[in-house]
């Protein structure tokens, strides 16, 4: 028989149990209503970088499989169009072929929907949570821009595809790697930004390209259209992700549609739409900022450990 | 040969990229928050010794190589190949000067070492990380000099040069790491 016993230690399971507590009071003192909202879905994503996993059998399963979900946050917005006010949700999420030191295919996620602020007010709070959890430190926030402006001397906004390939070749060895400008972006942000941001300490990164603001509303900054997107790095880790959420309807569907496009391109199945949220969103969305922040890799950060392994009590090689 | 995904590969792990058997050191899985996930693998031709970064896409997959390594046993060379021997089945297997390389320094007949066979035909040997090899010339020594000091090259039975304390003669046997090529001590006869 395989090893029974857990990868974590004893320690790290009472300093989750501990930072679960802290943050159940630091949305208590906000007046911030938690939620449960359901892990298997009759609708998948369709994020071409996200690959969903399926419950295919069972005798619930009347019309079609479903889908263990990515992120609460369909499920969710549908809550705050039906007038919920400000909520959160500790909750499982799985993600199909993610693993690794700072991946697990199963891991829990804090999602946390804020109507009334914008996605800077977000970061200052998600800022104050990340403090009340590790201590008190600075912050500093970026512009995706600046980033690159900084690391590598180029604007991820006009650089044409040319550059980008070639400042990734001095980086690493693409060998075959093709696609498009996203692609070579994401190449550069992991290969030499993400690098930089583990001397920054509690960082933000805001405003990505349009064609990455994913589920956030777009905007008009210095000339160029950004999404209003954030991500927190805390010393190089990735944490979290927030949007100024996109409340158009018209928009939404038509980012679902190029998605399944893209999708259909890369030889990926098609996923339907969630028209129950594109219906949430004709009703009503309110103004709102939400964010996803990884549970596990902020206990990462707070025990010192530098692999999730050793901080699930039975990680995917275990169970 | 099995397809290997990038999720599944491990340090060790051979595979084949470009035509050439390479070995995995190390596979970092990396992925901004929203976008396209990479593997950043470590990997090591196995012909020709480059150890280099290369990034896929996570999810992609390479083809294994018929690759293993064996301890064998060095019987003797007659100038063209390099013989060795499977210790459990009696196995010979020839390697020629490209598979050998430097290591025929470090090589002493019925010596251990390790050869890694590509598609059954010796591919590289790695001799022991320490070896005893006799000494055939040096400068003689300073009698009484057994405390730090100065050093002396010494022509070892296979070849090989390496710096030795100026007290060891010829005809002592010394044992040498071959990693570093560096003198250890002396073996007593």
């Amino acid at each position: 028989m395989s090893d029974w016993r857990p990868g974590a230690a004893l320690a790290q399971l009472r300093q989750r149990a501990q930072l679960l507590a802290q943050i159940r009071a630091f949305f208590a003192a906000r007046g911030v209503l938690e939620v449960e909202t359901p892990l298997l879905c009759s609708r998948g994503i369709t994020d071409p970088a996200i690959e969903p996993l399926l419950v295919e059998r069972g005798e619930s399963l009347t019309h079609a499989p479903r889908f263990l979900q990515t992120s609460p946050e369909y499920a969710m917005k549908r809550l705050l169009a039906a007038g919920s006010g400000p909520i959160y949700q500790i909750c499982k999420a799985f993600r199909d072929g993610e693993a690794g030191r700072r991946h697990n295919p199963e891991f829990t996620l804090l999602e946390w929907y804020r109507p009334g602020m914008d996605h800077h007010a977000l970061m200052a709070e998600v800022a104050a949570l990340v403090c009340s959890c590790l201590g008190e430190r600075p912050w500093q926030a970026f512009t995706y821009r600046e980033l690159f402006q900084r690391c590598l001397q180029l604007d991820p906004f006009t650089a044409d595809i040319a550059t980008l390939q070639r400042t990734a070749r001095q980086l690493t060895d693409p060998g075959t790697l093709a696609g498009g400008r996203d692609l070579w972006l994401d190449l550069l942000l992991t290969h030499a930004v993400e690098p930089w941001l583990a001397g920054q300490g509690l960082c933000f990164v805001y405003d990505y390209p349009a064609s990455q603001a994913a589920l956030a509303r777009l905007a008009q900054r210095d000339g160029e259209v950004v999404g209003e997107r954030f991500e927190l790095y805390i010393d190089g880790v990735e944490v979290a992700n927030g949007y100024h959420e996109l409340d158009d309807v018209v928009e939404q569907r038509a980012r679902f549609e190029a998605d399944n496009r893209q999708r259909a391109a890369a030889g990926q199945p098609e996923r339907p739409l969630d028209e129950a949220l594109l219906a949430a969103l004709a009703a009503g969305l309110p103004a709102v900022s939400g964010v996803a922040l990884g549970l596990d890799r902020l206990l990462l950060l707070a025990s010192g450990e530098t692999d999730i392994r050793r901080l699930l009590a039975f990680s995917w090689e275990r169970c | 040969m099995a397809n290997f995904s990038t999720n599944e590969f491990r340090p060790g792990l051979k595979v084949m990229l470009d035509g050439d058997p390479c070995s995995i050191l190390e596979n970092e899985f990396v992925k901004p928050g929203k976008g396209q996930a990479f593997n950043r693998v470590r990997m090591r031709n196995l012909k020709t010794g480059r150890v280099w970064e290369r990034t896929f896409k996570s999810g992609e997959s390479l083809e294994g190589a018929d690759v293993m390594d064996r301890s064998m046993e060095y019987l003797y060379t007659d100038g063209e190949f390099w013989y060795f021997m499977e210790p459990d089945t009696f196995e010979q297997h020839q390697a020629d000067a490209k598979a050998v390389g430097d290591s025929y320094l470090w090589l002493k007949e019925q010596d251990g070492c390790e050869v890694t066979l590509y598609n059954g035909t010796p591919l590289s040997v790695a001799p022991a990380n320490f070896v005893e090899l006799e000494i055939v010339e040096t400068d003689p020594g300073l009698k009484g000099d057994t405390a730090q000091g100065g050093s002396k090259p010494a022509k070892l039975s296979t070849g090989a040069v390496v710096k030795v304390p100026l007290f060891v003669t010829t005809g002592e046997v010394i044992r040498v790491d071959t990693r570093t090529g560096e003198y250890q001590n002396r073996v007593s006869k």
